[in-house]
């Protein structure tokens, strides 16, 4: 089957296609991803068209569509996951989420245990733990770093993490004590490979809701302020 | 010609289908819009945050009624309009991007259009083609301006605006002084009709000698109605929320049509658009009746339901941007919270 994968949780705006073939690994057709945070709404469908365009798929024969549902920092997440359901609506196909950090995990070749941070701003990160037969075993939740490696040492001591993926791997990869593995951005394999087992079951996907993991900064108004001198 | 507008750039997620007659007449097909509005309400005005997660899920289902409406599919429109800016960037971002996957996947041109130029045209679903020279007074809830519409997809330039707080957003505010639930306008207009409009004199923003002629200011009315009600409040007396919520609506209606009569006058034409949410207000539609009959100038006022946020808007004015043979946006089009009134200047 063919199936277009889409993600814009982190700083890079991704665009695959990929073949999903019986029992195969994912294989990639084509891709576009350019990183720079302020262009998701921009090139994402430029990126669609063309990754398109070099496998020699058009949009009709398209099986399925795969969409990163973060966490991610919220502006950027949303342009992905209401590009995937215009475009699966259009289409009419399913139109898979997958969080994130599992299509990085899926992507990234780990030995032991494996942890995966993205920048969740404001001095926090995403992450969620992936033992060594891949399944997450932990996340994802949003901490700061130093929390997260408390929690390494701590309650998650026995699943014995020892390397650390993703685009801030490599910044906190001192504080966690973990050896960095290469894998940064979340690809079109990964995101696919994360998506398996629902796209070859033919599941009905789950609802396209983004993991934002943090609630909207709003607080109610209090009592009025005067505006007269007491 | 069929043209469906998308429009998200606040807490409305708006879906409207128009088809143009070769006369340049409208037809609306379908106008089908999904508000997050009960949401921020006691937040005392818009999140922008909420705005956008309720867009998000809001834009399927909202398509999907609108194509239902029409009984149409996207393969059988024309082309496909949204609102490029001005609004919350993420809030608009959402339906910018919604709107180039449903542009891709149907292989329709895209037109990103401006949001404010949409609230005018929203007058021509009603009331066909706008004549060569008109004035807009545009009220909504972030906007307060006067603008010379010479061909809506020709030149439109800004003589006028609000150098504070817009209209709607005296309304919420003077809303919350009184105790009244948000959005304002609404039970503000309602409470008025009960009471005397001149009852308190509150002032009049901007109209001094000295001051510019075309601007509002909002911000000095808004805390003389705060100083009036703690006045009160301090003496025990019960405060008679009818006369003061009457005599700011008169305040608002009198300033804004006075400001835009004299605008006409001075620009010499001789036909009144007024629209966005403000322009849903019985006193304001009353006095500018009045007024413009005074002056020998027609006035034209979209239904309630056109003047605030809204995609038939959207598609109309895509479908005379469209007529015009403008270009459809790049591909590479986003959204630009400073996007320039008219299509393509
Ligand atoms: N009957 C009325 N009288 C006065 N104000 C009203 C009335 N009905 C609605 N409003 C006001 O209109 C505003 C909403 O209008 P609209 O939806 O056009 O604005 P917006 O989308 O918030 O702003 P903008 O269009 O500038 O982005 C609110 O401030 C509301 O209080
Ligand atoms: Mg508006």
């Amino acid at each position: 089957m063919l199936v277009l994968a889409l993600d814009t949780a982190t700083p890079a705006v991704t665009a695959g296609v990929v073949a999903l073939d019986g029992d195969a690994p994912p294989e990639l057709l084509a891709e576009r991803v350019t990183v720079d945070p302020r262009a998701h709404t921009e090139l994402l469908t430029p990126h669609v068209t063309a990754a398109l365009d070099e496998a020699g798929v058009r949009l009709d024969q398209l099986d399925a569509i795969v969409c990163g549902s973060g966490p991610g920092p919220f502006t950027g997440l949303r342009v992905g996951m209401v590009t995937g359901a215009a475009l699966g609506q259009a289409l009419g196909i399913p139109v898979h989420p997958v969080s994130t950090l599992d299509a990085i995990a899926y992507a990234t070749p780990f030995h032991t245990s494996l942890l995966v941070v993205t920048d969740a701003r404001r001095r926090e990160v995403y992450w969620s733990v992936y033992c060594d037969q891949g399944w997450r075993v932990a996340g994802p939740h949003v901490d700061k770093p130093d929390v997260v490696a408390a929690k390494l040492a701590d309650e998650l001591e026995p699943i014995g993490v020892t390397e650390v993926s993703g685009p801030v791997a490599q910044q906190h990869a001192e504080l966690f004590g973990l050896t960095v593995l290469p894998t940064t951005y979340p690809t079109p394999v990964g995101l696919v490979g994360a998506a398996a087992w629902p796209l070859r079951e033919g599941a009905e996907p789950e609802p396209l809701t983004p993991l934002y993991l943090r609630q909207p900064d709003a607080v109610e108004p209090g009592a009025r302020k005067r505006v007269s001198q007491a | 010609m069929i043209v469906l507008g998308i429009e998200t750039s606040c807490d409305e997620t708006g879906v409207g289908i128009v088809r143009r007659h070769a006369d340049g007449t409208l037809e609306l097909l379908a106008d089908e819009v999904a508000s997050s509005v009960e949401e921020h309400a006691r937040f005392g005005g818009v999140v922008p945050e909420i705005a956008s997660r309720a867009h998000l899920q809001a834009m399927a289902p909202t398509m999907r009624r609108a194509l239902d409406t029409a009984g149409l599919e996207l393969s059988t429109v024309d082309a496909i309009a949204v609102t490029a800016g001005p609004g919350l960037a993420g809030a608009l971002m959402v339906g910018v991007a919604a709107a180039k996957a449903y542009s891709t996947a149907s292989g329709k041109p895209l037109y990103g259009v401006n949001h404010l130029a949409g609230h005018v045209a929203a007058d021509t679903i009603e009331h066909g083609p706008l004549p060569p020279r008109c004035l807009a007074l545009l009220v909504s809830g972030g906007h307060s301006q006067l603008l010379l519409v010479e061909g809506l997809t020709e030149k439109i330039t800004e003589i006028g605006a609000t150098i504070d707080d817009a209209a709607g957003e005296a309304y919420d505010k003077v809303a919350r002084i009184l105790g009244l639930p948000y959005p304002g306008g609404p039970p503000i207009d309602k409470l008025a009709k009960q009471g005397n409009p001149r009852a308190i004199a509150f002032p009049r923003g901007l109209t001094g000698q000295r001051d510019a002629p075309f601007d509002f200011s909002f911000s000095g009315l808004k805390t003389a109605v705060a100083r009036w009600v703690e006045k009160h409040e301090a003496t025990g007396a019960e405060i008679p929320l009818a006369d003061v919520a009457a005599s700011f609506q008169e305040a608002v209606a009198d300033v804004l049509t006075a400001k835009a009569i004299r605008a006409a006058r001075e620009h010499e034409v001789d036909t009144m658009v007024i629209s966005g949410g403000v322009a849903a207000n019985s006193r304001l539609g009353e006095l500018a009746r009045e007024r413009c009959a005074e002056a020998g100038i027609t006035l034209r006022v979209p239904r309630p339901r056109l003047c605030t946020d809204n995609g038939a808007m959207i598609a109309a004015l895509g479908a005379h941007v469209v007529a015009s043979g403008a270009k459809p946006s790049p591909a590479t089009l986003a959204a630009d919270t400073s996007l320039p009134l008219v299509y393509g200047s």
